[in-house]
């Protein structure tokens, strides 16, 4: 492996290049970016998770007797508000995929530097905004803003929040348009797109549905402000507008946000799976168009959360049909990633343990969204906790599984120290467990019949909810861990190498932490993605068999 | 709760609610095989290909164009599968049969009301015989609601401004969850109730308890005279300056743009609230609107009401295109609803 050796690292890389707070919030290093939204995104995560906490404490009993009924319907709202605006949509792409990006592809830095770094003043504009209408009183009319509640019936700070997330929602923009011109413009030379990691192809895949979508939930959300303000008659019945009209503009964007959470954490799985057991991808162009697949069809199939809203049944059934459509690609990807296991040289470090655990969890989300793909079941399981554990096992087992075990193996390149393993595989089992033990028992509820966003409930099912606290107790605790002990290895971890791990990719061939340009030289790609032996060796394998690479 | 406690399965006591778990099970049992499989080959190869060798570097695999075909075409068929059944089991649950007694439903911040054609009124409660076909007219009267009836796995949006229907017919007597299934602010989780189903000779008895209040369609004839109606629409619906109303329901109307809608609930709640919208041809916009002048619950009466002239003159309901199934047997119903079914 000593062909993978990065050069002798020098004392001067992009963290003590320059010190002092305006270095940082006037840089335009995309590394630094990367930290500034990794620091934010986090304070997010955890204002999210005591909210998520509040949740699940006040439903461990049936009465609701902690919170009142206001105060629930806000801190559900904001739990939802927070964590899909400012963690999950934010979270892959602008931390880990701000610092990656170039230096995967072989780039001193994004094709836009400073509107990288506008993009994160939006974000956190967005955020104090956000933050503004949870002081000034919060909002309670779930993080989907539903009219007419939303624009005549709820007394919140509505506007107010709204006005955060469509501020928020240009950063996401700007973050899109500057990977799909990195991507398209400054690639190393010999970096075809066909050696890119797969990394780099979902986040090509993410950076188009950010632009094409966020624009419609801004428009939404306008509407909804003006609607609310000036009773424009666009979404109140009562003044010749469609209620429902809401759920199509906002579904046209949310549902494809959907992807802007999970298609990141899937180049991240794509990335540990082939690294960790030294192989090549399965089926290479089969993983890196069905991301491309994901975000196109995920644009069309918007209507199945209206299954039950009144839209016409043969609408219900065309969406019904598309949504079962884009679950291929997603088990196309799933198939491949267990595929490329195969006479692999698999290791269990604690990024690895993510992506298995990935695997597993998205799995059943996956399979879970066939339920509500389904027209007849969906009748009855949307709108209840069927619903809400499948979405979790989405946006949690799937994306922030892949976000830890991102963070977790490219933590050496960005800190240039090692976390400690042990607390690392420990607290991945503990998070795998407590989030199932969270949302496992919701699916019961949910076919059970048990509702979505109440306050009080039939005691039959307590058994379900004193489950899912005491997981979420116990996934809190899997959290913590990893935000103690990262902290902790920024200063007193074991100083990393420049590719602690022996891998092939262009990000390993530099120093850790990598120099302000990243790269000593430009690096001259002549190698294909994750090329850990000679292609030449390349093994053909039983009676299922392509030719081998044209690189030979 | 009467019927058996079955686990992880709610009771089961509509027509449709074994057919919904039929197809919950299938897909249950898909679930359970890919996850297996899945789990059980990834645990197979991270086991047998672990790292044994700290410098190991196995050989790379080719791809095979017959894997990637296979597991994308098979998934597919399944989900073919799954998606032919679910749309098939969907129409069976939005499609109501042509005999269904109606019930009139209207949400509304935090409270289900409901009306029989015979008149009882109810609030978050629902009264309905074993073995016969409900038909559920809903609207609300603020913001969306949704009627959720676990047990014989139903659920609609209760939509402002627009009706919408949902049928069932229980099977076993009991008393079943009624819940909002959409938030709608406050005290959502209080907007909960029952669906209580009896025998039908209980409830024919449970009626006849409470016969005192008018029924909607009379309720409705009272209002369309209060309201002057009559003036322009005749007081039986004979028609005047208005178009006629008589067997209105469900017949194709004629549109001054040339167009043709079905007198459905829908279009006749907004000739009502917006009459400009869609007006009959050879009529002038001469009708004012009763915007905010009727309530919701008013709005089903007169509708109700429209509907009864209907089968005073024609018996027989004959619809040229009729999308909208909703048969109105009052008021020979509204006398005694047991000879509706069969």
């Amino acid at each position: 492996m000593e062909e993978f050796t990065p050069p002798v690292p020098s004392k001067i890389n992009y963290i003590n290049a320059q010190y002092g707070l305006k270095s940082w919030l006037l840089t335009k290093d995309h590394k630094r970016i990367a930290l500034l939204y990794l620091g934010s995104i986090t304070f997010f995560f955890f204002i999210g998770g005591i909210y998520a906490m509040l949740i699940r404490l006040e439903l461990l009993t049936p009465q609701g007797d902690l919170l009142q009924s206001t105060t629930y319907n806000k801190v559900f709202t904001q739990h939802g508000i927070i964590m899909v605006f400012f963690f999950l949509i934010p979270s892959i792409p602008a931390t880990l995929g701000n610092f990656l990006v170039p230096m995967m592809i072989g780039a001193k830095d994004l094709a836009f530097p400073r509107i990288n770094l506008l993009s994160w003043y939006i974000y956190m504009l967005g955020g104090i905004v956000t933050i503004y209408a949870l002081l000034a009183g919060g909002v309670d009319t779930g993080w989907t803003f539903y009219t007419p509640f939303s624009t005549t019936f709820s007394n919140s700070y509505v506007v107010a929040a709204g006005l955060g997330i469509f501020i928020n929602g240009f950063s996401s923009i700007l973050t899109g348009l500057n990977f799909i011109v990195t991507i398209h413009t400054m690639r190393a030379p010999g970096m075809t797109w066909f050696r890119l990691p797969l990394f780099i192809w979902s986040h090509y895949a993410t950076s188009l549905v950010m632009i094409l979508g966020t624009p419609v939930i801004a428009i939404t959300i306008l509407l909804v402000a003006f609607e609310r303000v000036a009773r424009i008659g666009i979404f109140d019945p009562a003044v010749g507008g469609d209620p429902v009209l809401f759920q199509h503009l906002f579904w046209f964007y949310s549902h494809p946000a959907v992807y802007i959470m999970i298609l990141p954490s899937m180049g991240v799985v794509s990335e540990l799976i082939a690294n960790f057991s030294r192989k090549n991808i399965f089926g290479y162009s089969f993983v890196a168009f069905s991301s491309l697949a994901i975000a196109v069809f995920g644009f069309l199939v918007w209507g199945h959360h209206l299954f039950v809203s009144g839209q016409s049944i043969y609408a219900g059934m065309i969406f019904s049909f598309l949504s079962f459509a884009v679950a291929v690609p997603s088990a196309i990807k799933v198939f491949n990633w267990t595929a490329t296991l195969y006479k692999g040289s698999i290791s269990f470090d604690t990024p690895m343990l993510y992506a298995l655990g990935f695997i597993g969890l998205f799995t059943i989300g996956g399979m879970t969204g066939l339920f509500l793909a389904t027209l007849g079941i969906d009748v009855h399981v949307t709108d209840t906790y069927f619903i809400v554990a499948h979405f979790h096992y989405i946006m949690v087992g799937g994306a922030i599984f892949g976000y830890l075990g991102g963070l977790h193996y490219w933590w050496p390149k960005i800190s240039g120290r090692m976390y400690p393993d042990g607390w690392g595989r420990f607290s991945a089992l503990l998070i795998f467990a407590g989030f199932n033990l969270t949302f496992f028992p919701q699916f019961v509820a949910g076919y059970l019949g048990m509702p979505r966003r109440y306050h009080a409930y039939p005691p039959e099912f307590q058994v379900f909810n004193v489950l899912s606290t005491a997981g979420a107790s116990i996934l809190a605790v899997g959290y913590l861990i990893p935000a103690v002990y990262l902290v902790w290895s920024m200063r007193y971890g074991k100083v990393a190498p420049g590719n602690p791990w022996n891998l092939p990719g262009l990000e390993w061939r530099t120093q850790s932490p990598p120099p302000t340009e990243n790269f000593d030289y430009t690096p001259v790609v002549t190698w294909e993605a994750y090329e850990f032996a000679p292609p030449e060796e390349t093994e053909v394998v039983g009676r299922f068999h392509d030719e081998v690479p044209e690189k030979v | 709760m009467q019927t058996p406690w079955i686990p992880f399965i709610p009771p089961s006591a509509s027509t449709l609610s074994d057919k919904v778990d039929a197809l919950y099970f299938y897909l249950v049992g898909v679930t359970i095989f890919f996850t297996l499989l899945i789990w059980g080959v990834l645990g197979f190869f991270v086991i047998k290909y672990r790292r044994r060798n700290r410098y190991e570097i196995p050989r790379p695999v080719a791809g095979s164009l017959k894997l990637e075909t296979m597991w994308s075409v098979i998934p597919f068929i399944i989900a073919m599968t799954m998606f032919a059944w679910g749309a098939q089991v969907f129409f069976q649950l939005w499609r109501p049969p042509a005999n269904a007694v109606e019930v009139y439903v209207v949400g509304k911040q935090w409270m289900w009301k409901i009306q029989h054609t015979t008149g009882q009124r109810e609030i978050n409660e629902l009264h309905v015989p074993v073995g016969r076909k409900i038909k559920l007219i809903m609207t609300t009267e603020d913001v969306i609601h949704a009627f959720f009836v676990p047990a014989f796995r139903i659920k609609a949006d209760v939509v402002p401004g627009r009706y919408t229907t949902l049928w069932f017919e229980a099977t076993k007597p009991g008393r079943y969850h009624l819940f909002c299934a959409e938030y709608c602010g406050m005290n959502h989780s209080g907007m909960i109730g029952s669906v209580v189903a009896m025998e039908p000779t209980e409830f024919d008895s449970w009626l006849s308890g409470n016969t005192s209040q008018q029924s909607p369609a009379v309720a409705g004839q009272q209002i369309y005279t209060t309201l002057g109606c009559v003036s322009c629409h005749g007081a039986s619906g004979e028609g005047g300056r208005g178009p006629a109303l008589e067997g209105l329901f469900g017949k194709q109307v004629f549109l001054n743009n040339g167009q043709t809608v079905v007198a459905d609930e829908g279009y006749i709640r907004e000739s009502i609230v917006n009459p400009q919208a869609k007006l009959v041809n050879g009529f002038g916009p001469i009708m004012p609107t009763f915007q905010g002048q009727v309530s919701e619950e008013q709005l089903l009466q007169i509708l109700a009401f429209i509907k009864s002239l209907q089968s005073e003159t024609q018996p027989t309901t004959a619809r040229p295109s009729g999308p909208v199934p909703g048969s109105s047997p009052a008021p020979a119903a509204a006398a005694s609803p047991g000879a509706v079914n069969r």
